[in-house]
């Protein structure tokens, strides 16, 4: 029972932003309101890609007290499945989509004296929302916005055109990086840090402050995870009695939803532990991507999260 | 259906009654013959007309009488509302659901006009007519937790989401099975639920939060729980311990079918969009053993649970000293015949009582 709820959607408008990032805006089929929801929530977004049903989750960029319409910005990742191509080459206004409730594995923490974000190129999308729901509230927050160069920018000047005192903007390309331990040092009391961006950044914001002293319960972060193509494999399920084939181009969770079996799922990126599966039998080896499972759990061979790992050898049983 | 709303009393007197109807939607907890924790959870998605599962918040005939005693427990004792100041938006995340849903739900009852921010409530029952402004608190009477609990049968706990736990950050408790919330506050899943025996032990509640946490906006879920009470009284709080404590001792042979109540809990979990926070509201339902006899299945069952429930969960309940005088009355209603799965009545379909 994946229990989430979707939502009939169309496509109202596709802004390209820039060469990499393009946003796409949607209103419900019906014409009636969408859900409100809490900055840092995502949707899943429902693909039919040919034969392939791609669920990617996608954080949620618009104003959260907005029901009219939801914003998502989609990067494209050239190397990766195909969901973000899909949205950038197959999708077109007009076209009728799925999306899910809003779900949020990202909120903020209310009692922040202070919300400190700092984001990596897309991660950008989760804190817009959560700007403009402090915003509403007269809550007190500072950016910090890292991106490979100013083409790349995205919302860079929407942000420094509203928020000009709160908003810092950081170009690799010029060699600007954020001075971190400056930062974190200068945060009064009761602040709170985000970070949304690549792997390398979430781990150094993690750490940094974690050796300053920060609290674990004031360090936030969210990373989806895609899910990436490897080597097919054949797993047997155990409770529906089947044994299907993964494909390269499709994760371990697709494969068994193809299968039409329901299984669990959340964020779809290795982080919420939702779909954690017990392994029953295995020989071979486990290529662990989540970060929900720990180092222990990993190898131990009794546990996988089948939205992001998958698995290469002779046998694997799951209890699904 | 038109509701006709009882006046009766929880207190002093205790003119508090179920009418046939209230008895047959009874909330009777026991699926089968025995009774034990479990992660007892499903989807909260309507159920069958007229059951108290087929609105999200059941209103019925107790529905003015319960505001009037709660208003009469809040005069008494304030901090039995309380809400910590970062769950404000949760509270209109609440005041919005409810609102929403009642004028759904009961249109002839509950009367919900928005022009963008602008808002006027009309509850009919309670007749209350109120104009305010969205997300102003300065436009109510009260906060905005508190103003639609005061309209809003059974308990509250409103739940900050964090840090993987559930954090009781605020709640409206005039309605409980002994625990307090002014004790609870700022308490997360596993320290409000320390008291709870032998459940820990079988995991109940590290699989139940894991299940809390990931339930989303707009799917709702629901358990039932249980306890016993002794004279239809809402207010069974620790606060009042001395009150209502000692009542326990005057059951006798004689009066304890009217007397002795089951006490069901009906409690429901709603995400709260704007605030990502979840709310819990716990109803509760309260029957008379004799009123229960009426429906022999219920009768033969709750003989047959009480006799075998673990002393455990009977001395947590606070019922082990007067559960052999219960075991006398219920042993009556127990012909030994098998009794058929499910919590419903099925009055028709169930032999009459063979003795
Ligand atoms: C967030 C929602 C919940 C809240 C606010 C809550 C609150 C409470 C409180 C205040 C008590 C009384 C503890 C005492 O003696 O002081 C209690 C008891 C208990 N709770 Fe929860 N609870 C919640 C969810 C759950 C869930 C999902 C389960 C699922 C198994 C559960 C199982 C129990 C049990 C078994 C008891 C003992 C009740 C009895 O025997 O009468 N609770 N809860
Ligand atoms: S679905 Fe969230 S960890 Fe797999």
């Amino acid at each position: 029972m994946s229990g989430i709820e979707k939502i009939q959607v169309v496509v109202t408008n596709i802004v390209r932003l820039n060469e990499l990032v393009t946003r796409f805006e949607f209103k419900r089929t019906d014409g009636k309101l969408l859900p409100t929801f809490s900055g840092g929530a995502h949707t899943v977004v429902e693909m039919q890609d040919g034969e392939i049903t791609r669920l990617n989750p996608y954080s949620l960029m618009s104003d959260p007290m907005c029901q009219r319409a939801y914003a998502i910005s989609v990067r494209r990742d050239d190397e990766g499945r195909g969901g973000s191509l899909f949205m950038h080459n197959k999708v077109s206004v007009g076209d009728n989509m799925v999306i899910s409730y809003p779900i949020n594995l990202f909120s903020l923490d209310l009692r922040a004296k202070k919300h400190l974000f700092i984001a990596g190129g897309i991660g950008i999308t989760p804190f817009l929302a959560q700007i403009k729901q402090l915003d509403r509230f007269n809550g007190y927050w500072n950016l910090h916005y890292s991106c490979r160069s100013e083409s790349l920018g995205s919302y860079v000047d929407e942000l420094t055109d509203q928020h000009p005192n709160e908003t810092h903007v950081y170009y690799d390309d010029k060699d600007q990086q954020i001075d971190l331990v400056k930062l974190l040092e200068g945060q009064p009391l009761g602040t709170h840090v985000y970070v949304c961006g690549p792997k390398g950044m979430i781990d150094w914001v993690c750490n940094t402050a974690s050796k300053e002293g920060w609290p674990r319960e004031a360090i936030h972060y969210e990373e989806f995870l895609a899910p990436k193509p490897g080597k097919p494999f054949e797993v047997k399920l155990a409770v529906s009695g089947k044994v299907i084939q993964v494909g390269e181009q499709e994760s371990l969770l697709e494969a068994i939803e193809r299968e039409g079996i329901d299984a669990p799922y959340l964020c779809r990126g290795g982080a919420c532990g939702q779909c954690e599966t017990a392994v029953i039998d295995y020989a071979g080896n486990f290529i662990h991507r989540d970060h929900w499972l720990g180092e222990d759990e990993h190898k131990s061979g009794q546990k996988i999260m089948p939205c992001v790992s998958r698995f290469e050898g002779k046998i694997l049983v799951l209890d699904r | 259906m038109t509701i006709q709303f009882n006046d009766e009393t929880f207190r002093d007197d205790y003119s508090f009654f179920n009418s046939e109807r209230a008895i047959k939607r009874f909330p009777f907890p026991f699926h089968e013959d025995s009774y034990m924790y479990s992660v007892n959870m499903e989807q909260h998605r309507g159920g069958p007309v007229d059951s108290i599962y087929e609105k999200r918040f059941d209103v019925d005939e107790h529905y003015v009488a319960e505001m009037r005693d709660r208003a009469l427990v809040l005069a008494d004792d304030p901090l039995r509302c309380q809400s910590l100041p970062h769950m404000t938006l949760a509270g209109w995340d609440l005041l919005e659901l409810i609102m929403v849903t009642k004028s759904e739900d009961y249109p002839d009852l509950f009367k919900l006009h928005r022009d963008g921010n602008k808002w006027r409530w009309v509850n009919k029952p309670l007749g209350i007519d109120d104009k305010f402004v969205f997300l102003d608190e300065t436009t109510l009477p009260y906060g905005p937790m508190e103003y639609i609990t005061r309209q809003a049968q059974g308990d509250f706990c409103v739940l900050d989401q964090r840090d993987d736990n559930l954090w009781m950050d605020a709640g409206m408790v005039t309605t409980q099975a002994d625990w307090s919330l002014d004790f609870d506050i700022g308490m997360n899943f596993f320290e409000w639920h320390a008291p709870v025996p032998l459940a820990h032990e079988k995991g109940i509640f590290v699989r139940a939060l894991k299940f809390l946490l990931n339930i989303q906006q707009g799917a709702p879920a629901r358990r039932l729980n249980w306890t016993m009470t002794v004279n239809p009284l809402l207010d069974t709080s620790p606060e009042n311990y001395h009150k209502w404590g000692i009542q326990k001792t005057t059951l006798t042979p004689k009066n304890i079918g009217a007397k002795q109540h089951l006490r069901v809990e009906l409690q429901t979990f709603f995400r709260l969009p704007r605030s990502n926070g979840l709310v819990f509201p716990i109803r509760c339902y309260l029957c008379s053993f004799q009123d229960i006899m009426t429906v022999p299945k219920w009768g033969r069952r709750l003989h047959r649970v009480i006799r075998d429930l673990p002393e455990e969960l009977a001395t947590y309940k606070g019922f082990i000293d007067n559960r052999p005088m219960m075991l006398e009355y219920l042993k009556n209603f127990d012909d030994g015949l098998p009794t058929s799965l499910g919590i419903w009545p099925e009055i028709d379909t169930e032999p009459k009582l063979q003795k």
